[in-house]
């Protein structure tokens, strides 16, 4: 198993354009991926746009209740003690206008789409984003924290991963699981197989104790905070790159404004990357969190006080080395006219150039290498790191 | 084919209605010609179309033939399935408040409950919620468990699977509102009378049921009150497919046809149309004009969403990813394609062209079983027709797979390919749940029902220290993971 940090780290030093790190602690990079389409325009406000006020009379979030970024922004109130400290700190930035060329406003396509982070008229199910920058690394060291292989890491590079609230101590012995592996070598799961025990080994021997006591018996979902502080214990250890979704945005009835469906969504998802950036210790310094969703909301609110699918979203980038503080990349004011087919946010900051630019900084990849991660999308460095 | 495909035109010439056709008005099928049958073949292809096999249903196939056994799961015997399952698995099932009340006394009666209590401060009345909360976890986990108890102990697999498949395609979430009480009648009334008969009649029933209603918030769709959540999942996951040719104005059209379809929990009805909600405006929908009348445009345009040619083609690749192969042979999609087209979406046709094509043939065993066909398939090899235990250990491994019934939070279903099941994580809690079968069984299970067990797990199930053990390694051997 040592080979992941290994080849992580090694890889991670050759970089010439790296900000962070020391050359003993190669950079962490967890995506957060939020499932459904999140309302960003109620996550952060604009708060200068009288628009914004008349195109949401019953959700919109009051100037007086956001917390004010800038002039034109606000933050939602839900976020109060989690991200907007960071943010003030300068460890937390927010890249409004952002998302995909993706029309289809369909949750299951904009997503896969995301995910194999491909151009989109010649897309293939070979591999996402995440499983090629693996491979840009040299191999090793990633781990989705879902039941599923999410599409963005699907592809060549072996990838494990473990579902944090349903995991619990192994009843099946090392005996037995060297059987059982014993009886896939050679087939096309043998290396699944061989990598599901080695993680539920490691994360066993990293979550130890406290992973047993809380899982007994557990099968539904636990609150992002919980999750999120397992992550942080192993991203601490072997695991480099790290993914997890939360899903419950797709607030199309009934979203709430400074209080309601989307505030507690909100107001969970913050505590849990508090809660992380918290548990990181240290090395929270040397770690990057991206949070995405697949597509914004509808401007306007639609007829049951919530919103409808929509087009541009904001990125949040997380990290103790970011130059946060901001609220960054290409913007446009706000207002009728420049809302996309007269309904939703534009984007300006295409996602694959956004995170090639972070990608590149982060481990110091060259133009090749993130062409490799995002082929046919140059990066677009947006100085956040 | 040519026969197949003569034989689907004249039926579409005979019956083009549009009226919910009872299982005995539906045409009959030509028998499938099945010549070189073989022991061997006729254990892949029940392990294909059954949730499993076991010592009875190979025992039904071998004395019937593969050919005769799937005209009998194409067309099963008509009427309630009560009669075909063993006693004690019927008695768990009549003994349930879904089979004793009608479902319009349980969901008044529960929306009476909900309304004494929805403008209460939250920590007010707490035991009426209570209450209410347990009547809904209760009646669905008895839909849950009439689920696995006929996917066990039914004759009529092929059914059985395709009423999972149907869910699974009208996928509802149980724990959003009151679904919890209305999955069981979205699965008894509106998918499994359909479930092998009219893709439109599937349509329309789902389209007007609470539990699609509540789920794709149309309940709460009205003029100048628009909601497209249903209007596109309708087209985008339910008929077209993602890529069929509609448009953004088109989901806005079809919303606006939609509106005014909502919920009477309280009066008897379930749902109904209400004209005060719609939008009497004309629309235009892929490109063809619905003059703004009322209740009849939605049949006007679930007829143009049900005979599209990209419904056609985008249900049959999924049948065909459910029982051919995960990148389903595109001449085959085609067939399928054009039996449904010429069949009016005749369910039954279609799998037969299915049946009887080579591809169908050339895929069997390479299949990856999905959570559900796992553990199903594992439990029918173990019990057969002994009863099962308690159903809430089977509910609970579902859920740690990640597939438990009723239970995809989103309305794509959940997805039915290798690459979504076989990720080490899930891998690693497969085993775990063969051992729970395997430790509960103190014989050795016979590995004859397993399918072409290999010399490299031949040499490892030797190793078994114990009979427990054996079932281990057996029910997590790689050929146990294939159907």
């Amino acid at each position: 198993m040592k080979r992941r940090a290994f080849i992580l780290s090694s890889l991670a030093l050759a970089g010439s354009g790296r900000l962070f790190a020391a050359p003993s602690a190669p950079a962490r990079f967890l995506l957060v991926f939020l499932r459904g389409g999140y309302d960003a325009a109620n996550f952060l406000v604009p708060t200068s746009s009288s628009f914004y006020y008349e195109s949401r009379p019953t959700i919109a979030v009051p100037r007086d209740a956001a917390l004010a970024l800038d002039a034109d922004w606000g933050l939602h109130p839900a976020l109060a003690e989690s991200l907007h400290p960071l943010y003030t700190k300068g460890e937390a930035a927010l890249v409004p206008f952002a998302g995909t060329e993706d029309l289809s406003r369909s949750h299951f396509e904009t997503q896969d789409s995301i995910e194999l982070g491909q151009p989109l008229a010649a897309r293939s199910y070979a591999s996402g984003f995440m499983n090629r920058l693996v491979a840009a690394l040299g191999g090793g060291g990633a781990i989705s924290f879902t039941n599923q292989l999410p599409v963005a890491f699907r592809g060549e590079a072996q990838v494990a991963n473990v579902a944090l609230n349903t995991v619990g101590r192994s009843s099946v012995d090392a005996r037995q699981s060297a059987l059982i592996a014993e009886m896939y070598k050679g087939t096309n799961l043998g290396a699944q197989v061989s990598e599901g025990f080695a993680a539920r080994d490691s994360v066993m021997r990293d979550l130890g104790d406290e992973m047993v006591a809380a899982s007994r018996n557990a099968v539904t979902a636990r609150g992002f905070e919980v999750q999120a502080k397992r992550i942080a214990r192993l991203m601490h250890g072997e695991y480099r790159l790290g993914f997890v979704d939360i899903g419950g945005w797709d607030t199309h009835v009934g979203e709430g404004g400074t209080t309601g469906q989307l505030a507690t969504r909100l107001e969970e998802l913050g505590r849990g990357l508090g809660a992380f950036a918290e548990a990181m210790g240290p090395a929270w310094h040397e770690t990057l969190v991206v949070v995405i969703s697949e597509f914004g909301r509808t401007f306007r609110e639609n007829g049951n006080r919530g919103t409808d699918h929509g087009h541009g979203t904001v990125y949040w980038v997380l990290g103790g080395g970011v130059r946060g503080g901001r609220v960054t990349g290409e913007q446009l004011r706000v207002s009728r006219d420049t809302l996309f087919q007269d309904r939703d946010y534009p984007v300006l900051n295409e996602y694959r150039a956004v995170l090639g630019g972070l990608f590149a900084r982060l481990y110091g990849l060259d133009a090749a290498q993130v062409a490799r991660v995002f082929p046919g999308a140059p990066a677009k460095d947006l100085s956040l790191i | 084919m040519r026969r197949d495909f003569t034989l689907a035109l004249l039926l579409f010439i005979g019956g083009c209605a549009t009226q919910p056709q009872t299982p005995a008005s539906r045409a009959p099928l030509a028998p499938i010609a099945w010549p070189d049958d073989s022991p061997a073949l006729e254990l892949a292809v029940l392990n294909r179309v059954s949730w499993g096999a076991n010592r009875s249903s190979y025992a039904d196939i071998a004395r019937l033939g593969t050919g005769r056994w799937l005209d009998a799961q194409l067309r099963p015997p008509q009427g309630e399935v009560r009669a075909r399952l063993p006693a004690e698995a019927q008695a768990a099932i009549d003994a349930m408040t879904i089979s004793q009340r009608p479902i319009a006394e349980i969901a008044a009666e529960l929306e009476q409950q909900r309304r004494a209590f929805q403008n209460a401060a939250a920590d007010d009345r707490k035991a009426e919620r209570q209450a209410y909360q347990e009547s809904l976890g209760r009646l669905g986990r008895e839909a849950q468990t009439r689920m696995l108890l006929r996917a066990l102990y039914s004759p009529n697999q092929l059914e059985e699977q395709m009423t999972w498949f149907w869910m699974n395609h009208f996928s509802v979430f149980q724990f959003k509102g009151p679904l919890r009480a209305l999955v069981a009648d979205y699965e008894e009334r509106a998918v499994r009378p359909q479930a092998l008969g009219r893709f439109r009649e599937l349509l329309g029933a789902t389209a007007r049921h609470p539990a699609m209603l509540i789920y794709l918030d149309n309940a709460r769709n009205s003029a100048g009150r628009i909601n497209e959540n249903y209007a596109r999942e309708l087209m985008e996951l339910h008929t077209l497919g993602v890529d069929g040719g509609y448009t953004q104005s088109d989901v806005e059209a079809l919303a606006r046809i939609l509106t005014g379809w909502s919920l009477d929990l309280a009066g008897g009805e379930l749902s109904r149309f209400y004209p005060r909600r719609h939008d009497f405006g004309d629309k235009v929908l892929l490109g063809r004009t619905i003059r703004g009348r009322g209740a009849a445009e939605l049949d006007e345009a679930l007829d143009i969403l049900a005979r599209h040619p990209s419904t056609a083609r985008f249900v049959s690749r999924k049948l065909a990813t459910f029982l051919v192969a995960d990148e389903p042979p595109a001449a085959l999609v085609e067939r399928m394609a054009q039996t449904f087209s010429a069949s009016d979406g005749d369910i039954a046709q279609v799998l037969r062209t299915l049946f009887v094509s080579p591809e169908f043939r050339a895929s069997l065993g390479g299949k990856f079983k999905d959570p559900q066909h796992y553990a199903l398939s594992a439990l029918r090899l173990v019990l057969d027709q002994r009863p099962l235990p308690d159903a809430q250990p089977v509910i609970g491994a579902l859920a740690r797979m990640g597939e438990p019934l009723y239970a995809r939070a989103t309305p794509d279903g959940y997805p039915l390919t290798r690459t979504d099941w076989a990720s080490p994580g899930q891998l690693a809690t497969r085993f775990e749940i063969a051992r729970g079968i395997a430790y509960r069984v103190p014989v050795r299970i016979p590995m004859e029902l397993v399918a072409s067990v290999g010399d490299a797990t031949r040499e490892t199930l030797a190793k078994a220290a114990s009979p427990q053990e054996w079932n281990l390694l057996l029910l997590s051997s790689p050929e146990f993971m294939q159907r």
